[in-house]
């Protein structure tokens, strides 16, 4: 396996249930994945979706998950954002093993530790900007304010503008700020500028570079789009199943210098 | 198959819950139609096959006695066509193991002939043999209660002498198809009974032979029975005739007709009320389940399908569901219908035979009115989505717009958490949505309490009739008014408390043109046992010299008020006409009356201190032993006890309100149902995706459900009261529907109705809440991060 995958050594899962609740420092083992496999079985027909995933992520850094249409990449997010089980294999996020977690351990592991920015934003149509991140830091335990968290993504201004009276790129910042809003360990992103054209999928993704930078958010971005790894500290390649490559950026590009 | 025929099934089986829900709130309001009517057609024909095969009178008439010679007089008057002459007789009844006093009527049966006219239907037995003059004929509901069968014995008191009967028959008269006892309110088949025997034997025992009593007439067709009904008074008043009466005033068929009437005005009211909700309800849902198939429309029509196919596969997708109701609907109807009927004949209506009757027309008006607001629902709804581009449709729509509510512009806002706006919001962003919802609960609500409404209305209708207004335990009357020395003897009987004569007189009371048949009771003006009641229902004085009469004669038969000279037709003696002011008005519930001071009546009769019969109040634990006591006067001629009559009427109406209850819970809970589970399962396709996001966000199962289920308990708490206020005024149209001279229900909703309402709605509420609480448990939450809809 390639040099860079081991920011943390193998088997070294933190043991010590005291550091549940406190941040991760960075180039602390966040996310430890071994021997993962998912199969899907689609009546009679098994599909394999993962073939066993060796992995770990480490505080701080931003990962991009790079690979065509099927090549496993949701459904490894899914399973590190504990919407999925997998098959076999082992998940741990920092001392908590997730494979044989019950639902509520899960709901209440993403309630505290996971952000989550999906592909269409999906916004709650009735509640306004503040509110939608307000809806998330009213059950957060120590979240930032609303206010705070959508200034963070350039959103300040729109604070009591319904989803329907924002661009989609607007949308995206709010979800972004919505998702950080509880500072989270983990900022998980499905794809986030893929409803987007370039223009606005740049200033989305400087809103997340500002939020890795500025709050040490280990931020895992989903992205069939070459041109985006270069703003990844690691970028992990999938193709059926397998990690195919992991490779670090020797120098990193910022966003904004992104073109696709 | 065609693919888009299979494309039907499948999305019908996809949602088969809400199908289901759809399917039972139109069967409800189906069933309902179907039983309503077909038991109304079912007694209609019944009754209309039994009066013509047992060639039931056009006009009848009692008389004091006329020989039998007057009989081809009456027959001689034109537009006759038959006449019967009969000798009829009060007497008093005994039928071993029973204690209580049983009155009954005689009538003499020709001998060696069939009768012309009301002829008898047979259930046992067979007619009386002329040279047998024990034998007699009783009728059903008198021999199915004191299980008598021909060969049994009982006794009559006839003309003050015992005579030992033998049962010969068990029979049924169009005469008498609804028994009730002269002066009494309730039947009741233990202490009434009609009874029958041969004319020679009545005759001799009566004191009738050569003469009659009593006649009746069938008529020409065509003939105005007014016209004959005047001749015939002109003839027999010389006779003691107490005026002729028509088929429409004689009592058991106008108090079927009442009841059918009745009938019909539930089998117009309730059908309407639901059939209405049921296609409000289809209407709405079908046109959000159509607009959820908004892409799939959009897909059909990039194919090159016609709107007009796209438009054929959605009412064919509807139909179905209809059709599902409907069938259910007539199905079940079909089966309360027969229930139904069956309750009736068993305790309302003694017709021989039931001619159970589903017309094709009840099922075409039902499944009419389903189609009808199901299709219009539909094609609103897909001719909104035929008319987007397919290029359109296939987009999603753009989010909707939302606002602040007024709760939170008023300043609330700080107190409410983001789920609780969101349930604000939702409900003020789609107001008429929120509204149907609200509105379908409250029907139900509503309905269930006007299922109920009736035994708390006839409970008040008793409380006030027998314990306000007539309170004594016994009323006698006697063979003819008498002195009032009758009731100095009444008074020195052991176990009879007290006692207060009244004198009553039949009448007919004329103002204007208005006129009505009745009685007037002359009472004692400061009377303890026997009361009028004013609208407060605190008992009032009767003045002297003038007539009170009750509000329903005085206000909607009369036209009277206070003040107005009444023309008073007596029906007695030499029948003299007198004018007497009305001085005032009483409230009852229970027939009509005319009232006076006896002694005022007494005057107006020209007569002395006259009495008709006796009220009177009973040591406790004496009542056998007076009704023992009056059975051996010969001068008393019937006894009715108010608490008997009570007790029976009560297990008469107990079938009765348990099958409407049964129905009521049934079809209110349907819609109930209905239209709580569908608006949950609507909200759920619908925000499905925000709720699964909301949950990949770290929301509990519980609290999203909170967003959904708060929505709709928020909605079902608003619809409660609103739900009482549509009970009180549907009870309310059942109150102005049933106003007749026999009763007026009283608009009295009790406090554990109004709880049995709000339970079924919140029972129903609950149980669509569980089922959508399980399918929140189901959410697909990996599908919410790729997939747009």
């Amino acid at each position: 396996m390639d040099e860079a995958s081991s920011s943390c050594a193998a088997g070294a899962v933190p043991a010590a249930s005291d550091r549940v609740h406190e941040p991760a420092v960075a180039g602390d083992c966040v996310f430890s994945a071994r021997g993962l496999t998912k199969v899907y079985r689609m009546g009679e027909v098994e599909v394999p979706a993962l073939r066993g995933i060796d992995l770990e992520l480490t505080a701080g850094e931003l990962v991009v998950l790079l690979g065509p249409s099927g090549s496993g990449k949701s459904t490894l997010l899914n399973i590190l954002g504990g919407l999925d089980t997998p098959t076999s294999g082992e998940v741990w996020y920092l001392d908590h093993q997730l494979t044989g977690a019950t639902e509520q351990d899960l709901t209440r592991f993403r309630r505290e530790h996971v952000g989550f920015v999906f592909q269409f934003y999906n916004l709650i149509p009735s509640l306004t900007a503040r509110e939608n991140v307000a809806a998330v830091t009213e059950i957060a335990e120590a979240p930032m304010r609303p206010e705070e968290a959508l200034a963070m993504v350039g959103l300040g201004e729109r604070l009591d503008h319904f989803p329907a009276q924002m661009s989609g790129g607007e949308q995206q910042r709010v979800a972004i700020a919505r998702a950080i809003a509880k500072n989270p360990a983990v900022l998980l992103c499905d794809e986030p500028t893929g409803a987007l054209d370039s223009q606005t999928g740049v200033v989305v993704l400087e809103a997340l570079e500002k939020v890795n930078q500025t709050l040490g958010t280990l931020t895992v971005l989903i992205t069939h789009n070459a041109g985006i790894a270069a703003m990844a500290n690691r970028v992990i390649r999938l193709s059926d199943g397998h990690i195919v490559d992991i490779r670090a950026n020797a120098t990193r590009k910022a966003a904004r210098e992104l073109i696709w | 198959m065609r693919a888009l025929d299979l494309k039907l099934f499948r999305d019908l089986w996809g949602m088969r819950g809400q199908v289901l829900a759809i399917a039972a709130v139109i069967m409800g309001g189906v069933a309902t139609l179907v039983m309503s009517l077909s038991t109304y057609d079912s007694l209609v024909i019944t009754r209309d096959r039994f009066y013509r095969d047992y060639r039931f009178a056009d006009a009848f008439v009692n008389l004091k006695r006329a020989p039998e010679s007057v009989a081809a007089r009456l027959a001689a008057i034109p537009g006759v066509e038959r006449v019967e002459t009969r000798v009829r007789a009060g007497v008093k009844l005994e039928v071993e193991g029973f204690s209580d006093p049983i009155t009954g009527l005689l009538f003499s049966l020709p001998d060696g002939a069939e009768p012309l006219l009301n002829t008898l239907h047979f259930k046992r037995g067979r007619w009386v043999q002329p040279d047998n003059a024990d034998e007699v004929v009783v009728s059903d509901t008198f021999a199915d209660a004191h299980r008598l069968n021909p060969g049994d014995k009982l006794s009559a008191i006839i003309n003050g002498k015992r005579k030992a009967l033998t049962i010969v028959g068990v029979a049924v008269s169009p005469e008498y198809v609804y028994q009730i006892a002269p002066g009494s309110m309730f039947p009741d088949f233990k202490r009434y009974g009609v009874l029958w025997m041969g004319r020679n034997a009545l005759g001799a025992a009566y004191g009738m032979q050569g003469a009659f009593n009593n006649a009746t007439l069938s008529l020409i067709p065509g003939t105005p029975v007014q016209d004959v009904i005047d001749r015939v008074d002109a003839l027999l008043g010389t006779y003691g005739g107490t005026g002729a009466y028509a088929r429409k005033d004689q009592f058991s068929n106008r108090f079927i007709n009442e009841e059918l009437n009745q009938l019909q005005i539930m089998a117009t009211i309730f059908p309407a009320i639901f059939l209405g909700v049921a296609a409000f309800l289809l209407n709405v849902v079908v046109g959000r389940l159509v607009a959820l198939q908004r892409e799939q429309i959009a897909i059909l029509k990039a194919f090159g399908y016609s709107s007009l196919a796209i438009g054929g596969h959605y009412v064919k997708l509807v139909m179905l569901v209809v059709l599902l109701g409907v069938a259910g609907g007539v199905a079940l109807g079909a089966w309360f219908g027969q229930g139904l009927s069956n309750v009736y004949m068993e305790t309302t209506f003694r017709f021989p035979y039931l001619d159970y009757r589903l017309e094709a027309g009840v099922m075409l008006i039902a499944l009419a009115v389903s189609a009808v607001a199901a299709v219009s629902g539909t094609l609103f709804a897909v001719n909104r989505a035929i008319r987007l581009t397919p290029a359109e449709g296939m987009r999603a729509e753009t989010p909707a717009l939302y606002r602040t509510t007024v709760f939170e512009r008023i300043g609330l806002q700080r107190w409410l958490t983001q789920p609780s706006r969101m349930i604000l919001r939702n409900i003020e962003r789609r107001p008429v949505k929120s509204l149907f919802t609200v509105f379908g609960i409250a029907c139900a609500c509503g309905l269930m309490m006007v299922g109920n409404y009736q035994k708390g209305a006839i409970d008040f209708m008793v409380d006030v009739q027998f314990r306000q207004a007539s309170r004594e335990d016994l009323a006698v009357t006697f063979i003819e008014p008498t002195g009032s020395r009758a009731l100095h003897e009444l008074q020195a009987m052991p176990g009879i408390r007290h006692v207060e004569g009244f004198r009553d007189v039949p009448a007919i009371l004329r103002y204007q043109h208005y006129s009505y048949r009745s009685a007037i009771y002359g009472i004692q003006p400061a009377g303890e046992l026997h009361r009028s009641l004013n609208a407060a229902l605190k008992p009032i004085r009767i003045p002297p010299d003038g007539v009170v009469l009750t509000d329903h004669l005085a206000r909607e038969i009369l036209h009277v008020e206070p003040g107005d000279m009444l023309t008073i037709e007596i029906l007695e003696g030499n029948r003299p006409v007198r004018q007497v002011p009305v001085l005032g008005i009483t409230k009852q519930y229970l027939g009509v009356s005319a009232y006076m001071q006896q002694d005022s009546l007494n005057a107006l009769l020209r007569e002395g201190n006259v009495v008709s019969g006796a009220y009177l109040a009973l040591d406790p634990g004496m009542e056998s032993a007076v009704y023992a006591e009056l059975h051996e006067r010969p001068r008393v001629l019937g006894m009715i006890a108010n608490a008997a009559a009570i007790k029976s009427f009560y297990a008469t109406i107990g079938e009765f309100v348990l099958f409407y209850n049964m129905v009521a819970s049934l079809l209110a809970g349907s819609i109930g149902f209905g239209v709580v589970y569908n608006s949950a399962r609507l909200a759920l396709s619908e925000r499905g995706r925000e709720l699964a996001s909301l949950r990949v966000l770290g929301f509990t199962h519980g609290e999203i459900a909170y967003i959904l289920l708060g929505e709709l308990a928020l909605l079902t708490l608003i619809a409660i009261p609103l739900g009482f206020l549509v009970g009180v005024g549907l009870c309310g149209i059942l109150v102005l529907a049933f106003k007749n001279d026999l009763y007026r229900l009283p608009l009295i909703i009790e406090p554990s109705n109004y709880a049995l309402g709000a339970t079924v709605v919140v029972i129903s509420a609950l149980v669509s809440g569980l089922l959508v609480w399980y399918r929140l448990g189901r959410l697909d939450l990996v599908a919410v991060l790729k997939t747009r809809e």
